[in-house]
């Protein structure tokens, strides 16, 4: 086992072989980590580049809008300006990871211990994963959808199909379930629920009770409350209602709308696990080089190249540095991992007093196994985000409140600001927190059948307004008729109205 | 585990979606490439390159919080802050509203530049994207085309020069064959036997050897090598070819009065043409004639930079035009363009006989026929009397005046975009 896995930059197919073997077998048995078959492909730059225009996945359907990031992408990584990833991992089983032909060998055994251990780990095990996508249909999914748009293309005409997916993508970021759906009704076990009830009540009565004064009668529902109900109204998720309910939709077109938002709601944990993450696959491969390392797999040459690229990878410039645009997820992600291991081995009285159920557990891989599989990056944060790290990274919490003249530092890395910068991370991280909230609220269904749509403004955030009427342009073309979205405060009271009529086809 | 080479797949799969990408943002390209052609030199006119797009025309709209209302942001790396501190707020919007990507402006709505590389054949079939030969259709039925040869199979009879020797040879071959002709290995080979028979002293075989070899000899003889019945010639029919071919006639004006400036003008225009009749024709030629008030066919150099005095007399060019479409590029093989540059500042004497050559000569010779009338920016010169005396011609040429260089590429569009009001009016 201590036989040098390569000896300099060069690789062959025999070399990742031996070196997936090895860091295999470090996974499963020193860190116990359960994963998905892995298949590994090796791609050139221009292929990494399309696999960039199409979210990472091997095949999509055609829009322009992928050309356009295509584009973007290849200028910028012609001009220089980025270089390409080494990896792209994509949740599906078997878990298919690209790795780049350009990487030395020692990239090669970082990028499989990261994405195909790290990542395909976390793809496996996580809750919202779990639950919410179907690794091993999304392939399949894609397929049929690709075949499907072609076939309406060339049915319906590429500008219809074009113009339908414009309005979709436009709602992408609507067009998810936030919380897990509602069961399909079980007919038998409703049967059996009502029964019971039934005789619980037969149980509990009591001659007494009738004596009781009555309660007010309970308000008549309205024919407004009746529809609302018979809609399932408010419902968040713009796309699914359309594709239920609007009126003058072909079936086809509901059928891409459905693609649509699927794909969405495939994408969406990993807008809401991008901490957890990518710092689960940073800290596996730091265990797996570590590991190599020590047991003389790889040379010292080779582990000081892997420390400058992790050292890279986990850069977090601060505020007022001029590469700081935002929290590097690596970074954060690495951070707070690497100090719960510290709690659960070396833990400290501050520890003790913050997460008494892992300090000093001396498991740190199986407490971290099961944060990976329960959290999300805001309850990850919110739960587990110590002082410790919030020192070392020296965090504030800065308001910006228009109102008023300056800025104000509401809290800082002391003892009376740990809770407070803890929980505003958290919040920046809460998707259903950052994304504006807004929900079709009413139908007028005896007028001119206008959809009525509500934003519930926080703190004064209103809607970038040009954006938010093309938007709602395209959203009334699917509608079909007009549509009012309301931009209104916490009280209810309503701050703007955007007005659309749909553009006659 | 399987590790799979996927980098001999072909690659080229975003290509598809990067079409329908310039298809969508056609309108804002050919603007952009307008923009670009008009600042560049004149040379690089038909290179590729990165234009700058707005983004608002190919932007993707979503429903997202602009810059209004309360932000609230952790960052990393305090230094001097304590809780309860008041900062001024920086000039930019650091430290506002959302992070990476674009930054915020109008309201939080994105105004990002887009830049897009186009290769040099996509650049200049956006720039002549919407432009059109003026009455092509009728053009193209009367005068391009010409009668060619076109290749179409074998006949048995023919001119020696036409000789089809692969089919004539493959011919024989397989009569050859058919027929059983010996081949001179085989007679070689039976030579060989008899050799060997004779010195064995065996006479049976020697004799009968000795009969194969006779009848090979004669079947040799009489089943000729290439008989003329093998014989194929290669067969041509004639077809209607279009003329692929063009000449274009440029005629500058270089008396005194021409500045520099409306010297590079003219250039671009020149060059314009040049570019748009190179995208259509396999075959551009360029004859340059400069004028005083006698005519001269010059190289290109001298065309543009040596400069005489002297009179105006436009006539003069456009009888040597003349003389050189009558020489060189008869009309029935080569379709003509003619671009003429001057300042209009025409001998009045003159113009009666520049009508009469543009009217009984030029105009019917050629397929388009462009005025350019140059002048010093911001000049408000009356037209000329050239102009005026162009102008009465029926059918008119194409004619502009342009005094700025960004002028040029408007201009060009308008002289060549499909001039619908004439052709119908025709």
């Amino acid at each position: 086992m201590s036989a040098l896995l390569f000896d300099g930059a060069d690789w062959s197919f025999e070399t990742i072989q031996r070196i997936y073997d090895r860091v295999e077998h470090i996974a499963l048995h020193d860190l116990n980590l359960d994963v998905y078959p892995n298949q590994i492909e090796v791609i050139t730059p221009e292929q990494m580049l399309d696999a960039y225009a199409a979210s990472g996945m091997p095949i999509y359907y055609g829009h322009w809008s992928f050309g356009k990031s295509f584009v973007q992408h290849e200028g910028h990584y012609r001009k220089g300006y980025t270089d390409l990833a080494y990896e792209i991992v994509i949740n599906s089983s078997p878990c298919i990871s690209y790795i780049m032909e350009g990487n030395s060998a020692l990239m090669q055994t970082l990028v499989i211990a990261h994405a195909a251990f790290g990542h395909n780990h976390f793809f496996k095990n996580n809750r919202l994963f779990r639950e919410g996508t179907d690794a091993s249909g999304i392939l399949d999914y894609l397929q049929f959808a690709r075949g499907f748009i072609v076939q309406c293309e060339e049915t319906y005409g590429e500008r219809q199909v074009e113009r339908l997916l414009d309005a979709a993508h436009a709602l992408r970021s609507h067009g998810v379930h936030r919380s897990a759906r509602r069961r399909r009704i079980d007919f038998k076990a409703e049967q059996a629920r009502a029964q019971e009830r039934h005789a619980h009540d037969e149980r509990m009565y009591n001659e007494l009770w009738k004596t009781l004064p009555h309660a007010a009668p309970t308000r008549v529902a309205t024919s407004e409350d009746r529809l609302a109900r018979l809609l399932d109204l408010p419902e968040e998720n713009i796309l699914y209602f359309l594709e239920k309910t609007a009126p003058r939709l072909a079936p086809w077109q509901r059928e891409l709308l459905r693609i649509v938002r699927l794909l969405g709601q495939y994408f969406y944990p990993q807008r809401q696990t991008k901490v957890m993450n990518e710092g689960t696959a940073t800290y596996v491969h730091y265990k797996i080089m570590q590991t190599l390392h020590e047991a003389g797999n790889i040379t010292d040459g080779a582990f000081l190249e892997f420390l400058t690229s992790h050292t890279n990878v986990v850069c977090q410039p601060a505020f007022d540095d001029r590469r700081f645009s935002s929290i590097n997820p690596y970074a954060l992600g690495f951070a707070m991992m690497r100090d719960l291991e510290r709690v659960c081995v070396k833990p400290t009285a501050e520890d003790w007093e913050w997460f008494p159920q892992l300090a000093g557990c001396h498991d740190p891989i199986n407490a971290l196994k099961e944060i990976w599989a329960e959290y999300r990056d805001e309850s990850f944060i919110a739960q587990y985000l110590s002082p410790r790290v919030m020192r070392e990274w020296r965090m504030f919490q800065l308001v910006d409140d228009p109102s008023e003249a300056h800025l104000l530092v509401e809290a800082i890395h002391d003892e009376r600001g740990y809770r407070r910068v803890r929980r505003a991370l958290a919040r920046e991280y809460d998707l259903s927190y950052s994304d504006p909230q807004i929900e079709v609220v009413a139908v007028d269904l005896e007028g001119d059948r206008h959809l009525n749509l509500q934003h519930r403004v926080r703190e004064g955030r209103l809607l970038a307004s040009r954006e938010a009427s093309e938007v709602l342009a395209l959203l009334a073309d699917l509608w079909g008729y007009p549509v009012v979205l309301r931009e209104v405060d916490e009280h209810g009271n309503g701050l703007r109205e955007h007005l659309c009529e749909p553009r006659i086809a | 585990m399987y590790v799979i080479d996927r980098r001999l797949n072909p690659s080229g799969k975003s290509l598809p979606n990067r079409q329908r990408f310039l298809r969508r943002a056609g309108k804002v390209l050919r603007e952009a490439v307008r923009n670009v052609s008009a600042e560049r030199p004149i040379r690089e006119i038909g290179e590729g390159g990165v234009v700058i797009i707005p983004a608002r025309g190919i932007d993707e709209p979503t429903f997202h919080t602009g810059s209004d209302g309360m932000h609230t942001r952790v960052l990393p790396g305090n230094q001097e802050f304590l809780e309860g501190d008041r900062l001024a707020r920086p000039p930019s919007n650091m430290g506002r509203g959302h992070g990476a990507g674009a930054g915020a402006s109008d309201g939080g709505d994105a105004e990002d530049d887009f830049r897009v590389a186009l290769s040099a054949d996509e650049f200049l079939s956006l720039f002549l994207e919407d432009l059109e030969l003026p009455d092509l259709e009728r053009r193209k039925l009367s005068r391009t085309e010409a009668a060619g040869l076109r290749r179409a199979g074998y006949q048995k009879v023919g001119s020696p020069a036409n000789l089809a020797i692969s089919r004539t040879m493959r011919n024989a071959l397989s009569r050859r064959m058919a027929l059983r002709r010996p081949r001179s290995e085989d007679l070689e080979a039976l030579q060989d036997a008899l050799v060997l028979a004779e010195q064995r002293g065996d006479d049976e075989a020697t004799t009968r050897l000795r009969g194969l070899m006779d009848a090979h000899d004669l079947r040799k003889r009489t089943i000729p090598y290439i008989d003329p019945i093998d014989i194929r010639y290669r067969r041509y029919e004639p077809t209607p070819r279009p003329i692929a071919q063009a000449v274009m006639f440029c005629i500058m004006d270089v008396s005194g009065s021409m500045t520099e400036h409306m010297k590079d003008m003219a250039k671009r225009f020149f060059m314009l043409l040049y570019v748009f009749l190179q995208k259509r024709y396999k075959q551009v030629e360029i004859v340059f004639i400069r004028h005083t008030d006698h005519a001269k066919e010059v190289d290109e150099q001298t065309f543009f930079h040596s400069r005489e005095t002297g009179g105006t007399k436009v006539s003069s060019a456009l009888e040597e035009a003349l003389k050189i479409i009558a020489d060189r590029y008869p009309s029935g093989d080569w379709n003509i363009y003619v671009a003429q540059a001057s300042d209009g500042d025409n001998e009045t004497s003159d113009n009666e006989r520049a009508i009469a050559l543009m009217r009984d000569g030029l105009l019917p010779l050629s397929q388009y026929y462009a005025y350019l009338e140059v002048d010093e920016p911001h000049s408000d010169m009356p037209l000329s009397t050239l102009w005026k005396a162009y102008d009465n011609l029926d059918p008119s040429p194409s004619m502009r005046r342009v005094t700025m260089r960004q002028d040029i590429y408007p201009v060009f569009r308008d002289l060549f975009a499909r001039r619908v009001h004439e052709a119908q009016t025709a």
